[in-house]
């Protein structure tokens, strides 16, 4: 883990998942699994998140709300779609509510596979995750470089 | 005499993995009204059957929900059978049983770490959820599955659990039970859990009985009902007895859920020493007959109800489900009014809602 500099938090949506991934992203914070270890709290603020953690699909009435939360995210941020829901509707692909992927409506970083995705693969997810924080968190500072220099 | 205020709740809320939003009519510090509206979550997935066949059906349906999926998918194969008229084996049915009862243990504990979040005591939701952890180590090993399990089919389980893993499952439960003892004893104990518990978000028992409660919630209001007392599975073998509580108040209903935990080890380890040899699955074949069944069942949050109608072909003309939460919203909106706002996230919890079966 020697990528990460700072610990970042997360925030948990449930799009129109069946509760299924959202129970082993909680597993995922408690002590089995602890993703702490890594400086991982789930925060219920959008604005002390770095991390947007979605899980099922993208409905009407559920689009606006992860929008939402999205842009009150500061950046960088990553966004790591949970389940095979969060990818593509899953096996409610073909309901009549059901719009598609979190990719429909935010731009996705990574993507978990699973149904239910099991906490290994979450906290892979989760790391690859913190690579990309990173490196935007590297081009905001270079942008930032920039603009200060010229100015 | 306060100004009114209307506080929203949700749909993203710290306490709740799940989205439910309720805008909350607060005087001063109390809440006059609760108004809860849902609809975040809704799939439509009952309509689903007429395009998956009746044995495909039942992945779409044990994915309601996840914490409860092996009772929905056992209700849903259930209610078929009964519509085929097909005989499950009996160790098929123990099985079953036993998975069940597993899985109720499983979301009491899921619930009880919430309660014990949604307080502020952390470091109890962290040893709960350590605890809990066993019991789906257990799903994994013999269904292949921590959440979503897929091992009920229409005819019988998919698969058999043999005679060594049974005995392990046993010793399990039988270290669950210890480790769940040091924990229940802080809750039905200690002055911090019990100050935010007793007498809150109080459900007479009138109450409960004329907005139709059910499960945990209605047992704890001195209500007699339990579904698993009309025969489905095995409980009727095993001497079922459900635990009624009285009161009505958020103690009231953890102390009947630690009961229940209690009550499903015994149920877990007495299946297990009484499961008869024998095939676990009955081949079925061809449409579904033409006419309709339903059929209750006993979830880990309480009385579920499922219908289905086939017409002749593979695919079902309808299928439908009521889910406990649904049953359970009325009950939480009459325990909200008069509370405090501090205690809105604990009652919300204390009926254990699930918000993906309410919608569907």
């Amino acid at each position: 883990m020697s990528n990460t500099s700072k610990s970042p938090w997360l925030i948990h949506y449930d799009g129109s998942s069946c509760n299924g991934c959202d129970i082993e992203v909680l597993a995922c914070l408690t002590p089995l699994y602890d993703i702490e270890r890594f400086g991982i709290i789930n925060t219920g603020n959008p604005k002390h998140a770095d991390i947007f953690l979605v899980t099922g699909s993208v409905n009407e009435k559920n689009a606006p709300v992860i929008r939402q939360i999205y842009e009150g995210m500061l950046e960088p941020k990553a966004v790591i779609a949970v389940g095979v829901c969060a990818a593509s509707g899953g096996v409610f692909r073909r309901c009549y509510n059901v719009v598609g992927g979190i990719d429909r409506v935010i731009p996705v970083d990574v993507y978990v596979p699973g149904c239910a995705a099991r906490p290994e693969a979450i906290i892979d997810g989760v790391v690859k995750g913190l690579e990309i924080l990173e490196k935007k968190r590297d081009t905001v500072r270079a942008s930032k470089n920039k603009i200060s220099e010229v100015s | 005499m306060g100004k009114r205020t209307v506080i929203p709740f949700g749909p993203q809320h710290p306490i709740l993995p799940e989205p439910v939003h309720l805008d909350l009519v607060i005087e001063d510090e109390k809440v006059i009204e609760a108004v809860p509206s849902i609809g975040f979550i809704h799939r439509g997935l009952e309509k689903l059957a007429e395009v998956r066949e009746y044995p495909e059906l039942v992945y779409v349906i044990e994915r309601i929900c996840g914490i409860c999926s092996f009772g929905h998918g056992l209700g849903y194969v259930t209610a078929v059978e009964g519509l085929m008229g097909v005989e499950v084996p009996e160790r098929a049915d123990y099985l079953r049983t036993m998975w069940h009862e597993l899985s109720r243990i499983h979301s009491h504990m899921l619930w009880l770490g919430l309660t014990a979040d949604a307080l502020g005591f952390e470091s109890l939701f962290m040893h709960t959820w350590k605890v809990r952890e066993r019991i789906l180590n257990m799903f994994d090993l013999t269904t292949g599955g921590r959440v979503i399990h897929s091992v009920c089919k229409v005819g019988g389980v998919r698969r058999d659990v043999e005679e060594e893993m049974l005995d392990r499952i046993v010793s399990e439960v039988r270290e669950t039970r210890k480790e769940t003892r040091k924990l229940t004893d802080v809750f039905l104990r200690d002055t911090s859990v019990k100050s935010r518990l007793c007498g809150v978000g109080i459900l007479s028992k009138e109450d409960a009985e004329e907005l139709c409660a059910v499960g945990p919630v209605a047992r704890a209001s001195g209500v007699y009902q339990d579904m698993r007392l009309n025969g489905m599975c095995k409980y009727g073998e095993l001497g079922f007895e459900p635990v009624i509580g009285e009161g009505g108040d958020c103690y009231a209903r953890c102390k009947v859920r630690i009961s229940e935990l209690n009550q499903s080890f015994d149920i877990v380890e007495k299946t297990a020493s009484v499961m008869p040899d024998g095939p676990v699955e009955v081949q079925v074949r061809g449409p579904l007959q033409a006419g309709e069944f339903m059929m209750r069942l006993e979830q880990p949050r309480g009385e579920a109800l499922y219908y289905v109608r086939g017409n002749g072909t593979r695919y079902l003309e309808r299928m439908r489900v009521r889910t406990p939460t649904n049953m359970n919203l009325p009950s939480m909106v009459r325990m909200l009014q008069g509370c405090d706002l501090a205690d809105v996230p604990v009652i919300i919890l204390t009926i254990d809602p699930c918000i993906s079966c309410t919608e569907r």
